[in-house]
């Protein structure tokens, strides 16, 4: 399809709204989510064994979290509202089957994460251990509720399901346990609250080396660095086998076209090599200076050496993802990043299993220094979903094109655009400073 | 069905006024009422645990809204785009104010946050004033259901009107004034001395202003919408909704001056219920009047998802709203008390 200049701008300027104000809030989410499941797990051991060390560690990392929630919360009312003020025509077509998962995760979700964060956060003293720590229980369940929600509602816009098409094309949601029970979802839930995991516990390690090595908090150091690196050991395995494997099977199934401009494959073949490294050339429908692997693709996709992998030329145009190199890149970072991580997160462990890790420098500098990567594989991987949906808004149902506002311009787009920008660099300086306070600050100060 | 679904939104929206609406007029008016650094602080405390969890009836309003009537959100949304995309950004400002405030001591840190607060909390409470007066009001609805609504055109509300016209702008004042008399009631409630005594001395204030103010746009209203009019004649039992909005009225009057904290509060509660629901029964079954052609009005009817949708709907609603429930009820039991300036 092709549209006049005017239209695809405001396409264009809807969907860099959508997607720099997404990129920019999910990198609050996966942090607490996995850090609530961590800080909950601290808790648990405090009451326990009645340990004050650990106590005040929960105590450290609830104040990071505080902040990190904030962000999370004030850059989440945003997106909710983006899909009307935005994507009108697809709030009007859909609303009926994804608003009820998204009236859902506000009912179920953020009425429980949001009052038991208010008790969390001021509430110690009055609650006492057990009931506070009930909340620290809470407000884990709470933002993975919150999670399982947002990801029905992708999985739906990935892999439409119980829904059928009313006598004007309007999509009509049809069956409410299919909505729930979505093949997409189990997968993709499951491997994005692995990531959110990986993501904390990069950032507790990362914060422990820190300490050990700058020797000021050695001994929360030390705790820090093996709750990190025990949580990330575990979740970058996880994360690629079988949740990264699996999902991957479900877009081999139900997208074709998206995983073949993923792996940059433009011939159909048989024993398919995958591309490690290479630029995907689309003037000459082909990869620059590839570095291939011969028959790993088709086995990794159909486990035989030798079968028949499709390649973009033989898919239709119309149903190719619109920027396949940037769907390519984003595929790679993530997968290259993703092996990285669990290889030194497999380092770790082994030392740490030793009982030397503390006294390794080199691997605690390569711990602190390496925080950023689960960020960026997370996101990267964010994009490869979001733009192997493309040129669907809904896959097979309803093309991007058709659900933005009507009646907003791209310059009115483009206006709340830079607006958020501008207010969204404030948040993060903002975030870095109050972080850079708590971390300089330490965690053995007793809570105000 | 339909409206099942109409009525819960409402109660949504009227939950949201009823809570975060306390938020906003304790910012307000919280640099009148506290005049120190450690008056302010108090203050804050005594909506800082609690916001969020009141934010989330915005949320959920919006999320069911969504859900239950696509159309209108689509609709609405989309059309008030650049008013909303404001309403974003206040409540980004007042929520970051509120939670970084007290990370840093400093004579320029609070102070800054403590403006942010007020005049986001300000501007809030007037902007969701000014949106319901853009509801009551209508707007120009295209022939497929959708429009695009200037900030402002010449400030009257007429066939091309913006976001702000008198009309808005009064009910955002009187939206602004009667949320800053609930937030004055809130303190009263949670704090005592100086602090006590200046928010009850706003109340007494605000009060005239809000009488008056109601009377005007109550005859503003009904000259503005004919709908209403016509609504309250063929449908007389709607008057339960403004009669409980006066009583809140002489409520908050005489439990005020005898000193009932709680009963003064509540009534205030039931003032803008009782207002919202004027409104918002005056007219239905209309969720979006057309300000031209009245063919074109979003309705319950025409708005609404399809019946199985919200039949299912109410299945995991109502349980969920018992849950809410029960987690106010449980927070608000663990906050309850006066605070202490420090």
């Amino acid at each position: 399809m092709r549209y006049d200049l005017s239209m695809d701008s405001a396409l264009a300027v809807h969907r860099l709204h959508f997607a720099f104000t997404i990129t920019f809030h999910y990198l609050f989410p996966q942090l607490t989510m996995g850090l609530a499941l961590l800080i909950f797990v601290l808790r648990t051991i405090a009451l326990r064994r009645n340990d004050e060390h650990y106590r005040a560690a929960a105590q450290f990392w609830t104040r990071i979290f505080g902040i990190n929630f904030a962000i999370g919360v004030v850059t989440g009312i945003p997106m909710e509202f983006q899909f009307g003020t935005n994507w009108a025509g697809f709030a009007r077509a859909a609303g009926g089957v994804i608003g009820q998962t998204l009236a859902m995760e506000g009912v179920y979700s953020f009425f429980l994460e949001s009052t038991f964060l208010g008790l969390m956060v001021y509430g110690e003293k009055r609650l006492g251990p057990r009931l506070h720590w009930f909340a620290s229980m809470m407000v884990f369940l709470g933002s993975w509720i919150s999670g399982f929600f947002i990801i029905a509602t992708d999985a739906w816009m990935q892999h439409p399901v119980g829904y059928r098409l009313g006598p004007n094309g309007e999509i009509v949601l049809d069956s409410f346990a299919q909505l729930l029970s979505n093949p997409w979802i189990p997968w993709q839930y499951l491997h994005n609250m692995i990531a959110s995991v990986v993501t904390a516990g990069f950032v507790v390690a990362a914060l422990g080396a820190f300490y050990v090595l700058k020797g000021n908090y050695p001994q929360f150091g030390r705790t820090f660095v093996k709750t990190g690196v025990i949580a990330g050991a575990i979740g970058t395995v996880l994360m690629i086998f079988p949740t990264g494997d699996r999902q991957g099977k479900l877009v081999t199934d139900h997208q074709p076209v998206t995983l073949a401009a993923m792996e940059g494959h433009f011939e159909t073949m048989r024993g398919a090599p995958i591309a490690l490294v290479g630029q995907p050339d689309m003037e000459k429908m082909e990869l620059d200076n590839p570095i291939l692997i011969p028959r790993v693709l088709s086995f990794l996709t159909y486990q035989h050496w030798s079968a028949e992998v499709k390649g973009l030329k033989d898919f239709p145009r119309d149903q190719w993802p619109d920027n396949i190199p940037l769907l390519y890149y984003s595929y790679h970072v993530m997968v290259g990043l993703g092996t990285i991580l669990v290889a030194l997160m497999a380092l770790a462990a082994f030392f740490l299993w030793r009982g030397t890790l503390y006294a390794n420098r080199p691997l605690l500098w390569a711990l602190m220094l390496a925080f950023p990567f689960p960020y960026i594989a997370t996101t990267a991987g964010w994009m490869t979903a979001e733009m192997g949906r493309q040129p669907w808004l809904i896959y097979g149902l309803m093309r991007t094109a058709d659900g933005v506002s009507p009646r907003v311009s791209a310059g009115n787009g483009l206006f709340t655009l830079i607006g958020f920008m501008g207010l969204y660099t404030l948040l993060g300086m903002l975030f870095l400073y109050l972080v850079h306070r708590e971390v300089d600050r330490g965690p053995a100060r007793e809570a105000h | 069905m339909e409206t099942i679904w109409f009525c819960l939104v409402a109660i949504l929206i009227a939950g949201y006024v009823i809570f975060d609406g306390f938020d906003l007029g304790v910012g307000a008016i919280h640099m009148f009422v506290g005049r120190t650094e450690k008056e302010r602080e108090a203050i804050i405390s005594t909506v800082g645990p609690v916001w969020d969890g009141n934010e989330v009836w915005l949320i959920a309003g919006g999320g069911t809204l969504y859900f239950a009537f696509p159309s209108l959100y689509a609709s609405s949304f989309s059309g008030f785009y650049l008013a909303l995309m404001i309403v974003l950004w206040l409540l980004i400002l007042r929520g970051i104010a509120l939670e970084f405030r007290n990370h840093i001591h400093d004579e320029i840190w609070k102070p800054l946050w403590d403006v942010v607060f007020a005049w986001s909390s300000g501007l809030l409470a007037l902007v969701f004033g000014v949106a319901l007066g853009n509801v009551v009001r209508g707007v120009p609805i295209d022939a497929n259901g959708y429009f695009f609504l200037p900030l402002w055109t010449d400030l009257r509300p007429g066939a091309q009107p913006g976001v702000l016209d008198w009309y808005t702008l009064l009910i955002g004042i009187t939206s602004l004034a009667a949320l800053s008399m609930h937030g004055a009631l809130w303190l009263v409630l949670k704090s005592d001395g100086e602090i006590r005594r200046r928010a009850s001395q706003w109340v007494r204030r605000a009060w005239p202003a809000v009488v008056l103010l109601g009377v005007l746009i109550t005859v503003a209203s009904f000259a503005m919408q004919p709908h209403l009019a016509a609504q309250y004649s063929s449908h007389p039992w709607g008057c339960v909704f403004p009669i409980l909005a006066v009583a809140g009225l002489a409520g908050i009057f005489f439990y005020h001056r005898a000193g009932r904290e709680i009963h003064a509060f509540l009534s205030s509660c039931a003032y803008l219920a009782g207002m919202l629901l004027s409104v918002v029964f005056g007219l239905y079954p209309i969720v979006l009047p057309s300000n031209a052609d009245p063919t074109r009005s979003l309705t319950i009817h025409n708005a609404a998802a399809p019946e199985y949708g919200l039949r299912i709907g109410l299945w995991w609603f109502i349980p969920g709203m018992i849950l809410v429930a029960g987690y106010f009820l449980f927070a608000y039991r663990h906050q309850a008390g006066k605070v202490k300036v420090s």
